[in-house]
């Protein structure tokens, strides 16, 4: 696992083709590992007959709702929880 | 380019729809074609491959089509792409139970 809770990440930008489980609405956008799931095998893969390995971490990423939607009306501590996989994270640009 | 499935913050999308609804006979068999044809012991079909397949529906049938009308649309497609049985088959099964259905 390359990531710990707490560490702040962001998901990468690329639209991809074929089946992919991270949403469109959090790509390029900068959130915390809010905990770590451990290892799965890779929809991206097994949704195509293969048998999706190697298996991928996952982690629970929690978003400020607005980082994500610039108009977001509701409070500022408001937060959006995704599961992401980690081939889908970077660290962010300026944390350790 | 978001894809079909992949709505949050469409603009214009609406609410959702969160009241129950009653399931019709025709989708609990759905719901059970899918269980058995993605159970481990089987290994037909995996949940990833339906998700796959009722993402990759034309626009115009996933807007159209019920959540059940899209899982029956789905495995159609898998059940032809694994070679399990053809579209001439369904069709044909489908236009018998048709006549069956009106005598």
């Amino acid at each position: 696992m390359r990531f710990r809770e707490g560490d702040r990440v962001r998901v990468r930008a690329d639209d991809r083709a074929g089946h992919v489980r991270t949403p469109a609405y959090i790509r390029g956008k900068s959130g915390w590992v809010a905990a770590a799931h451990g290892e799965f095998r890779n929809p991206e893969s097994l949704a195509y007959g293969d048998e999706g390995l190697p298996k991928q971490p996952l982690y629970l990423v929690g978003f400020r709702q607005t980082d994500v939607w610039p108009r977001y009306p509701g409070r500022p501590t408001d937060t959006l929880y995704v599961d992401v996989y980690e081939h889908w994270l970077s660290p962010e640009e300026g944390s350790a | 380019m978001t894809r079909v499935h992949d709505r949050g913050g469409w603009p214009g999308a609406g609410p959702i729809d969160r009241q129950e609804h009653q399931l019709a006979d025709w989708e609990l068999l759905a719901d059970a074609l899918v269980q058995s044809l993605a159970s481990p012991h089987r290994g037909i079909i995996r949940i990833d491959e339906l998700r796959r397949a009722i993402e990759s529906l034309p626009s115009p049938d996933y807007e159209s089509l019920s959540y059940y009308e899209r899982w029956i649309a789905a495995v159609e497609r898998l059940m032809i792409e694994k070679k399990i049985v053809t579209r001439e088959e369904i069709d044909a099964k489908v236009a018998t139970l048709g006549e069956e259905c009106r005598e």
